[in-house]
């Protein structure tokens, strides 16, 4: 029987109480990530076999930085969301699937930053 | 959790593999690979912040011929991820569900990420000057 309203429904979010967002933050990464790292291998090609001087300068580009900066961001996020989906196809222990997501979180988190570091660092260095 | 005694739906080895399933198992796997491919990515942005020196030792390493064939792996996994992930955008906005359609998808996709993984190292010697 449904007593329940369509809106109600929807209000509800679901059993995980997030509705459609990781469904959608998965989708909107993907999309950011399509210019994103086409661009980043693109210049990779160009930078990655180059002498160091020449990647800090292209890195020293506000451009270059922002962009890098983004793709970072949209990386470990989506891979975030990617690898939580597989952790819960996989881990079916409760315990074990909070604590994987918790470390996996947390490291990613880590990561993310020292991206983020590394590319600042070059990028304000005088 | 307690574990059921409800049947279990066949295991993964009882089908026929097809094209459109393989493509999903390497969808997922290409994505865990990536996954592990940034912690590549770290190790080199943090060798460029680090000085010339730290950066040509992790060239070194990375221009190895291990460490080149890493590399192939990854950038087949991105362009496999990336062309099959934008199939899959087109599958959310509802298109390209039909039989024949998905198995043409899933042919392009094999063929443009074989294309772009070979250009793409091709371009990169060619900036190198070979070798």
């Amino acid at each position: 029987m449904k007593f329940r309203t369509p809106l109600a429904r929807v209000r509800g979010l679901g059993s995980a109480k997030s509705g459609t967002h990781h469904w959608w933050m998965q989708r909107l990464t993907a999309i950011a990530l399509v210019p994103l790292s086409l661009w980043f291998v693109a210049s990779l090609i160009v930078v990655v076999t180059a002498e160091h001087a020449l990647v800090v300068a292209w890195l020293h580009s506000p451009l270059v930085a922002v962009l890098c900066c983004a793709l970072i961001v949209a990386i470990f996020y989506h891979g975030q969301l990617g690898l939580q989906v597989v952790v819960e196809d996989y881990v079916h222990t409760e315990w074990l699937k909070v604590a994987s997501l918790v470390v996996m979180n947390l490291l990613f988190l880590l990561l993310a930053t020292a991206c983020l570091f590394a590319v600042l660092s070059i990028a304000f260095r005088s | 959790m307690e574990k059921s005694q409800r049947p279990l739906s066949p295991h993964l080895q009882i089908y026929r593999p097809q094209l459109t399933s393989v493509l999903s198992i390497i969808h997922r796997a290409s994505g865990i690979a990536l996954v592990l491919g940034t912690l590549v990515l770290v190790y080199w942005l943090l060798a460029a912040a680090s000085g010339a020196e730290a950066y040509s030792s992790a060239q070194q390493l990375l221009g190895s011929w291990p460490g080149r064939t890493l590399m192939l792996g990854f950038s087949f996994a991105l362009f496999f991820h990336l062309c099959n992930g934008i199939r899959h955008l087109f599958w959310d906005a509802g298109l390209g569900f039909e039989l024949k359609t998905a198995y043409a998808s899933g042919k392009a996709v094999v063929a443009v990420s074989v294309i772009m993984t070979v250009l793409a190292w091709a371009l990169a010697y060619a900036m190198r000057g070979g070798g």
